[in-house]
């Protein structure tokens, strides 16, 4: 490690805590239903929406009648994008003349694009049209996230209502989380981008002869568009396989920051905008403490193992930290700030192959998937996560104050522990058992690259990352028919299997009276309690994988002291 | 004989120790081993199925050798077993007292015969063949059949039975101080009582039911808490049971005995095993204060208290007042007021009434009597003065000064306001001003004098630290009010209040999401008792009081309030502690047990064995300790964590600091301490 790398974290880290209160109220004002100041330009857009769709942005839905709003929302995309993936060959802008997909390719790919993961068992630039990367991909990046944002908004909202059924309208938390946050900092992120050498056009790829004499094609397309919103969506499906590696896609250090920050932006900001909607900014920062301390200790984990590098290597005599895999022009230290960052959050965007990190390196990126991606977070599905984490940090640890739970005047009662647990059991479920299953199949192992604790490690991760919608992965696995259908279902499940709960709790919370604070009151803003939610997470979340990760990353490492490899 | 039963009657006092109670609980530790008690502990349940297969191992191990060790599976199918037995323990330590209890009040429940009248003649039936509305005759030296009200008479009766008291309380008809309890004897005198329960429904019944445990329901936070541990118990079953096939595919194959050990370990036994126990010891506690709460979810309830309402008298000064100064009117002489004050005083014998006697017979020279043929004026809640009819046609009155004014309108007399400055001046020191008035004429303030209880500021005072507010509940003008509850150190007070206004109190704070708790007696107070979250009726009132209240205190003092909401505040902390203890604990247990799994397959993982554990025998260490916690952690379930007064940040920074931290280090020192044990006792 050196002091340039902590420069580099502490740059970006900054820039994210100056961010977080002017996004934050910007997003509060959106969601308040407040005049912004781009209502001159977006407003009448909105207003033609409603009235287009027959919407009545005034009427108000229950937790259910939000769900289903969501899930209806969901199947239609599913199915607009699936018929997409099957017909893009008979549909314009194809100048690679891109063969239609396979169903269960098609099925994987919709998805994964539908539930904000973006995993990818394929290559996009040898994959995907620019039809369907704009109208299709593009399009779930948007709403995707703008879905997410809108759930996060309608759970804050049952937090801070008292006495009330609804939780807000989904249709209009969707269209202005898309047309007030999304839209305008793409539009001012892609012209950033372009300005720093990603590629904006329709032209075919280019082919060249390079220096070494070989045939070169040159990827081109909608590409800085797609970049901006794979980042502040925190969706992470590259453009080109080799996503934010490549030099189109991330082409200098200012577009790795700009990258990286737009992948936290919106999450921190959501911080600020919770305390600001429950009336009780400490509340925000309370959360933002305690997720700013769990990105701290991932980066200087990982940069650690990364900065140490691999003794095998050391005995051939070459010094350093761990280059394999990694782009010469990000070096070890903004490589293992972006993995933590995309796996602090949803977003799975790589700028290095997480599956060429040593292996303690590899672990962090693993453990902050199994930690529920609460560090900032997926742009909505952050906070949300954190909040059950919170709500069980209140019951555990509120008790001990003598009094029956409660968290910012709310009871916490069987019913929100029921919930609260119900959705705390997605990610063990789904990001264990599955890979239980895959390890004594044929076809669960057989596109592994690696055997061993390594390759046991890219299956755990391939289900985290599903399960969590992140989407990155540790590669070395390629898809088959059995993965494209687990790991679609997975992601599926990992998605709106989480978000029920969620919803149904912020239901139940909404209807509840508030009990007035008092000196008796567990306090859910001091640094105790962040305390108290940290070791919670560590302990409840984290160990649930500790005895899978032992035998993956964490017996790999020990292993490769030894000199054994994989 | 009344003090021996008043001995006999508090079993509850034995130690925690007593060979009985040990004895008996050691039984039941093993009758509930019953499955169908185990499955209602999701947590409890899933260990015991874990020991019943291990212990299927180890038979396969003896019958059919080369399968694993017998002498490893049956160390930790024993101790598995152990753990269940502990955990059945507690719980029945925990009930031990309450049934002890119960045994000795059900020989008080001896049959008995009742006088029932109908239609004015007496007919002897068996106490249980009475029924709600009977009238029944009790004389002296009987028991009172059943629960009622006293309808005609009043008599001295002896209640030790029930409260312990060896005092005898007069019971009479009409008032606050008409209930009876059946099972209790009357002493003298011979009253009528109108039954108010049916048999098996009565108060002595209910006490037994609740003693015992019989009708003992989950309180909604222990439900949820078992909804958490259940929860975590369904993570870790996810996490071990996948274990197994990522252990073959990693060539590093997993008996099941080790798995299972390895669950049990991780699962919240410690808070899974001691949570009934907690629940049952709270009860008791508030049982032997000589409460008796109708539920578990009143005492929780207690915890949660917001805003407590309290009774002046009786709660925050004591019972009587004390006059102190008389004020003459203008061109009165202390003669003539010190005689009327005498007069009206000599028949009124509540304490104030005598006092007023005392201090008027040191300005009065000789004997004097009050003239024959006048009639005593008793107080009453509307006329709010009392006083004497002269037989020759004149009346003397004394009270509340507004009503002492009107009164002497009333009677043509003038009223000029005289004394105002003297009756403010007493209401605003916190005294009680009376008037006191003769045919129509003002003639003296008197200064009745409250006595504030010993240490109430320091008492509020705590109360404030753990967040609660406290009401003063008064009678009295809010001049008077304000003085005391200032002196009190109390945060409000409700001055002349009266039913409505005490109810609108209570509904006013649960609107805006107070929990509130109030003691009463009278029939009044029998709405408010039910409205508030925590009501606590005085066993010394009626009936109607009772039944609507969700507590009784015995002891009949409302002081008891305040013990009762530590009590429910202990309850709770002692359940998030243990939780949080028991959480804490799966830090070392996953040191302890995973390089121990995975050290053969894999050499470098002995990096992890920090504790430097014998791999033969660290997942037996491990497994004795999680057993071992359980019954080193019985007395602070039943007791309860050290409870102080104070506000929640310094509660939590302790607990916190004691179960959390406490939770994460000691199992390293205890597995640590346990193999060093094993080794030395070559159990390895």
């Amino acid at each position: 490690m050196n002091t340039y790398g902590w420069v580099q974290a502490a740059v970006f880290f900054g820039l994210v805590a100056l961010l977080a209160k002017p996004v934050g109220l910007y997003m509060s004002g959106v969601f308040q239903g407040e005049r912004t100041f781009l209502a001159p330009v977006f407003g009448p857009i909105e207003r033609g929406f409603y009235r287009l769709c027959r919407i009545d942005p005034d009427v108000e839905m229950s937790w259910v009648e939000y769900v289903m709003a969501v899930l209806a929302f969901g199947v239609v995309g599913l199915i607009y994008l699936y018929v997409l993936l099957r017909t893009q060959a008979w549909l314009p802008f194809n100048p690679q003349h891109f063969p239609n997909l396979s169903a269960d390719n098609a099925w994987n790919a919709s998805v994964s694009f539908l539930t904000n993961t973006n995993w990818q068992f394929y290559s996009g630039e040898s994959t995907m049209s620019y039809f369907t990367q704009m109208a299709g991909l593009a399009w779930h990046n948007f709403v995707s996230a703008a879905t997410g944002i809108a759930v996060a908004i309608a759970v804050v909202r049952g937090i801070a209502r008292t006495d009330k059924k609804t939780l807000g309208n989904f249709w209009v938390d969707l269209t202005r989380a898309t047309l007030y946050v999304l839209v305008p900092i793409s539009l001012v992120g892609a012209l950033v981008l372009v300005w720093q050498g990603v590629p904006q056009n329709f032209h075919a790829y280019h082919d060249v002869a390079s220096l070494e004499g070989f045939k070169q094609s040159i990827t081109g397309g909608p590409m800085a568009s797609q970049e901006i919103i794979k980042e502040l969506g925190t969706n992470g499906g590259g453009f080109v396989n080799a996503n934010s590696a490549s030099p189109n896609e991330n082409p200098t250090p200012l577009s790795n920051l700009i990258e990286m920050l737009a992948i936290f932006l919106i999450g921190a900001g959501l911080t600020y905008t919770y305390g600001r909607m429950v009336r009780d900014q400490r509340q925000g920062w309370a959360l933002f403490a305690a997720m700013s301390v769990l990105f701290v200790g991932g980066f200087a984990a990982s940069y650690a193992a990364e900065a140490a590098g691999n003794p095998l290597v050391h005995q051939l005599a070459v010094a350093g930290g761990n280059l394999e895999g990694k782009e010469q022009r990000f070096g070890v230290a903004a490589s293992a700030l972006f993995a933590t960052v995309t796996t602090d959050t949803s977003c799975g965007a790589v700028n290095a192959m997480h599956d060429s990190f040593m292996p303690l390196g590899g672990l962090v990126p693993l453990a902050n998937m199994q930690l529920g991606e609460i560090v900032f977070g997926g742009v909505g599905t952050g906070l949300y996560g954190m909040i059950v984490f919170v709500v069980l940090t209140v019951f555990i640890a509120g008790l001990m104050v003598g009094r029956t739970p409660e968290y910012l005047g709310k009871k916490i009662e069987r019913r929100e522990m029921q919930l609260a647990i119900l959705a705390a059991l997605v990610l063990p479920v789904l990001a264990l058992i599955p890979s239980a299953v895959s390890v004594l199949l044929k076809a669960g192992t057989a596109t592994l690259g690696n055997n061993g604790a390594h390759g046991f490690s890219e299956i755990l991760y391939m289900f985290a990352s599903t399960t969590e919608n992140n989407g990155s992965a540790f590669a070395g696995i390629g898809g088959n028919l059995y993965l494209n259908l687990v790991t679609g279902a997975v992601m599926l499940l990992g998605r709106y299997g989480f978000l029920i709960p969620i919803m149904a709790l912020a239901g139940s919370l909404a209807g509840k009276k508030s009990v007035p604070e008092t000196l008796g009151t567990f306090k859910t803003h001091s640094p105790i309690f962040v305390f108290l939610l940290l070791g919670v997470i560590v302990i409840v979340g984290l160990l649930t994988f500790v005895p899978a990760d032992a035998l993956g990353p964490i017996v790999e490492q020990l292993q490769l002291q030894q000199g054994k490899v994989f | 004989m009344i003090s021996q039963r008043r001995i006999e009657r508090r079993p509850q006092s034995r130690s925690l120790l007593d060979t009985a109670i040990l004895w008996r609980a050691t039984l039941d530790s093993f009758v509930k081993l019953d499955p169908r008690v185990q499955m209602r502990n999701p947590v409890m349940f899933v260990v015991e199925v874990g020991a019943a297969a291990v212990t299927g191992f180890f038979f396969r191990d003896i019958f059919t050798p080369g399968h694993g060790s017998a002498g490893f599976d049956f160390a930790i199918a024993a101790w598995l077993w152990f753990t269940v037995v502990f955990a059945n323990f507690a719980e029945a330590m925990a009930e031990g007292r309450g049934k002890a209890q119960a045994e000795f009040m059900r020989r008080t429940k001896t049959e008995t015969t009742a006088r029932r009248v109908v239609d004015g003649k007496e007919e002897v039936v068996s106490a249980a063949a009475l029924r709600r509305g009977d009238v029944v005759r009790v004389n002296a030296g009987e028991l009172v059949p059943g629960d009622g009200d006293v309808i005609e008479g009043a008599a001295s009766v002896d209640e030790s039975a029930i409260t312990g008291e060896s005092a005898p309380v007069i019971r009479a008809a009409g008032g606050d101080r008409s209930a009876v309890t059946g099972g209790t004897r009357v002493l003298s005198d011979s009253i009528l009582i109108r039954i108010t329960s049916n048999p098996g429904e009565t108060f002595l019944d209910r006490m037994i039911a609740l003693v015992e445990g019989a009708q003992r329901q989950k309180t909604p936070n222990e439900i949820a808490l078992a909804i958490l541990l259940a929860g975590l118990t369904i993570i870790f079953v996810i996490a071990v049971a996948t274990l197994a096939p990522f252990s073959i595919y990693a060539g590093a194959h997993q008996s099941v005995t080790v798995l299972i050990a390895l669950l049990v370990c991780l699962i919240p036994t410690t808070i899974g095993g001691l949570l009934s126990a907690i629940g049952i010891a709270g009860m008791d506690r508030v049982m032997q204060r000589n409460v008796l709460a109708a539920s578990g979810r009143a005492v929780e309830a207690a915890g949660d208290v917001d805003t407590l309402l309290l009774d002046k008298t009786g709660t925050i000064t004591l019972g009587n007042r004390q006059a102190s100064e008389f004020v003459a009117a203008p061109g009165v002489t202390v003669e003539e007021l010190s005689l009327a004050a005498y007069l009206s005083s000599l028949p009124d014998e509540t304490p104030e009434g005598q006092s007023i006697v005392t201090l008027a017979q040191t300005s009065i020279s000789g004997e004097v009597a009050i003239p024959a043929g006048s009639t005593f004026v008793p107080f009453s809640a509307y006329t709010r003065m009392s006083g004497l009819d002269l037989a020759g046609g004149g009346a003397i009155r004394k009270g509340a000064p507004d009503a002492v004014r009107a009164w002497v309108r009333e009677r043509g007399g003038e009223d000029s306001g005289e004394l105002s400055k003297d009756v403010e001046r007493i209401a605003r020191s916190g005294g009680t001003p009376l008037l006191l008035a003769r045919d129509g004429r003002v003639l003296a303030a008197i200064h009745l004098k409250d006595i504030l209880k010993p240490n109430t500021k320091e008492r509020f005072d705590r109360l404030r630290a753990m967040g609660i507010r406290t009401v003063m509940i008064t009678g009295d003008n809010p001049l008077t009010a304000n003085a005391i509850a200032r002196e009190a150190g109390v945060d409000d007070f409700l001055a002349e209040a009266t039913p409505e206004t005490k109810m609108a109190l209570i509904k006013r704070e649960q609107v805006s999401g107070r929990l509130v708790a109030m003691t009463g007696d009278g029939t009044n107070d029998a709405p408010a008792l039910a409205q508030a979250d925590v009501g606590v009726a005085m066993n010394s009132g009626t009936q109607a009081a009772k039944e609507a209240a969700n507590m009784i205190d015995l002891d009949s003092d409302p002081t008891k309030l305040i013990e009762i909401v530590e009590i429910g505040k202990q309850l709770l902390m002692t359940r998030g502690a243990l939780t949080t203890f028991s959480i804490a604990n799966d830090v070392a247990k996953y040191f302890a047990i995973l390089p121990a799994m995975f050290v053969i397959a894999y050499p470098a993982m002995d990096v992890l064995n920090v504790m430097r554990l014998n791999p033969h025998s660290a997942i037996l260490s491990a497994v004795i300790f999680n057993a071992l916690i359980i019954v080193a952690l019985i007395p602070l379930a039943l007791k309860g964590v050290a409870y102080r007064p104070r506000g929640a940040d310094a509660v939590l920074r302790d607990n916190v600091l004691v179960y959390g931290v406490g939770g994460i280090i000691l199992p390293f020192i205890g597995i640590k301490m346990i193999d060093m044990l094993l080794a030395a006792f070559h159990l390895t």
